[in-house]
């Protein structure tokens, strides 16, 4: 197989993958939503709950995103050094992204700054977003999707606190936004605290946090119990599923933090809608995969087998966002 | 028009200040009718540079939405809007956007085109209770997230305007049906169920931000 049909494949590939997760919820996000209705009791919120789950249903039913805003797509790329398509990736994942945009259809959420003209594909300059880590050694690649919506990008929030504020800050840091800008964010929402040296560091670690698994926890011990206390006060504020009054606000919180100067703690909070759309890949060295978040998506969905006939198992393709 | 058919609140459009008067925040009703999208840029249009919306909503509904649109181009060209030949549109995803963004514009907006419901999501606040209390109007949530039941009620776009705006930006006009539920958060006497809550979340917040900070002394 040549380099460029090898390319096609992680195209081929990373489009069906997108494509479904617009249209089904990963596993955990799943399990946290039914857990959540389980344990609901206003009746609001339950009838909400009960909307949710019929629109999932009817979404998988006629083969639709899940939502309309279908989100601006980011991707976090661990790759091996010694993957053997690193120089490749990113254009094959802007690929994907114009031709999951045509076959699945997205909504083009992709508007150029200062210009202000949407640009009808879903990418443009420095979109879609690609954020690197390099794994030495490794000949593998894991690739996490994220289809970033308006209505949770808009929480985002971050700062540097000075270090004698302490983690009480940072608590209240992350409340204040939940109530300020997290009820119409679709909650329940899932809550990724970042802590770093500076801004933006813990603005990434934020957005780590929302890649990694709801129910995992953070290894240190304190940041773990900090993850379950803020899970716990933010459901004790009882905003709900749609900010409307429920039991429960959060389907998780998790924290991920790096090592900071001692003049400074940086603080960040992102969130993601209750329809969180993100999915993690892992390629090996001949571009055989695993899908770790999502147990529906299976072969069909992409062209294995296929170098170049991509539309034919697309389903529904059409020159939609014309 | 308002009816209870079965204990279910259905509202035909065009509805009268009269009739959403009835209607009181926490209040569910379904939607048949018409109903426009509109949201940043069509609000701007209208209330900041005085443009016309294209298409008359008095006594009718504007949603806060940016839907996915299938445009099947096989009659011909897909740029002209109403021409023969025109393209033939079919709703995929439609579902609400966070509605406080049209807050400095709704008063204008709705005194401009005489729409009497706002479907959106999340809170609005004093301005557009105000232009509810003052114009016979209300403000309601579909719940988010939910798109593909919002298309399934959307029996047929009758036309598009302003699509130089882009997909999500454009002027959909939709004929629905049973387009629901609508849970009505401002209603025609300016109360607001977002900030009445907020209230509460509030106070709870603060009890909880001085519970958690007893537990987070890990500072050196």
């Amino acid at each position: 197989m040549t380099v460029s049909s090898d390319v096609r494949r992680i195209t081929d590939t990373m489009a069906a993958f997108i494509g479904h997760g617009a249209k089904n919820l990963p596993d955990d996000v799943l399990k946290a939503l039914e857990t959540l209705r389980s344990k609901e009791d206003d009746p609001l919120a339950l009838e909400i709950y009960d909307l949710m789950f019929r629109n999932l249903k009817l979404a998988r039913e006629l083969d639709r995103p899940t939502c309309q805003d279908t989100g601006f797509l980011q991707f976090w790329i661990r790759c091996g050094s010694g993957f053997p398509f690193i120089a490749d990736l990113e254009e094959a994942l802007t690929q994907a992204v114009i031709e999951a945009t045509a076959s699945t259809p997205l909504r083009s959420n992709v508007v150029e700054t200062f210009d202000e003209n949407n640009t009808g594909n879903n990418t443009g300059t420095g979109a879609p977003t690609f954020w690197w880590d390099i794994v030495p050694g490794w000949d593998g690649c894991e690739i996490y999707t994220y289809m970033a919506g308006g209505g949770c990008s808009l929480p985002g929030h971050a700062m540097v606190l000075m270090p004698g504020q302490g983690y009480e800050a940072a608590v209240r840091f992350v409340l204040d936004r939940m109530t300020s800008y997290g009820l119409n964010a679709c909650p329940p929402l899932f809550v990724g605290v970042g802590i770093g040296n500076s801004a933006e560091t813990a603005a990434l670690n934020a957005k780590k946090a929302l890649m990694r698994p709801i129910g995992s926890h953070n290894e240190n011990e304190k940041a773990a119990a900090m993850e379950k206390l803020l899970e716990d006060g933010i459901n004790a504020i009882g905003f709900g599923p749609q900010g409307m009054g429920g039991r429960y606000s959060v389907t998780g919180v998790n924290v991920v933090s790096t090592a900071r100067h001692p003049a400074c703690m940086g603080i960040a909070v992102t969130v993601g809608c209750w329809s969180h759309r993100r999915g993690c890949i892992v390629f090996d060295r001949d571009l055989n995969y695993e899908v770790r978040t999502h147990s529906g998506f299976s072969a069909e969905y992409s062209s294995h087998d296929s170098g170049s006939d991509q539309s034919s198992s697309f389903g529904k393709a059409g020159a939609a966002n014309d | 028009m308002i009816d209870k058919i079965n204990g279910k609140t259905v509202i035909t459009t065009p509805v009268s200040a009269e009739e959403i008067a009835s209607l009181h925040v926490g209040d569910v009703f379904y939607l048949d009718g018409e109903m426009v999208t509109g949201r940043d840029s069509v609000h701007a249009r209208v209330v900041t540079e005085g443009q016309q919306l294209p298409v008359d909503i008095k006594d009718k509904v504007i949603m806060h939405a940016g839907p996915i649109v299938r445009i099947h181009n096989d009659a011909g060209s897909s740029s002209a809007e109403g021409s023969a030949g025109s393209p033939s549109y079919e709703m995929i995803s439609i579902g609400p956007t966070t509605s406080m963004r049209m807050e400095n514009f709704e008063y204008e907006f709705l005194q401009e085109t005489g729409a009497r419901i706002i479907i959106g999501k999340g809170g609005m606040k004093d301005k557009t209770a105000a232009a509810c209390r003052d114009l016979g109007a209300v403000h309601c949530v579909f719940p988010a997230g939910n798109a593909v039941i919002g298309a399934e009620c959307v029996e047929e776009i009758t036309n598009v305007h302003w699509l130089d705006l882009g997909m999500p930006e454009a002027v959909w006009c939709c004929r629905v049906r049973d387009f629901g539920p609508l849970i009505v958060t401002i209603d025609s006497e300016g109360r607001n169920y977002f900030e009445e809550k907020k209230v509460e979340y509030e106070q709870r917040k603060e009890e909880q931000i001085a519970e958690i900070s007893k537990q987070v002394h890990f500072m050196k």
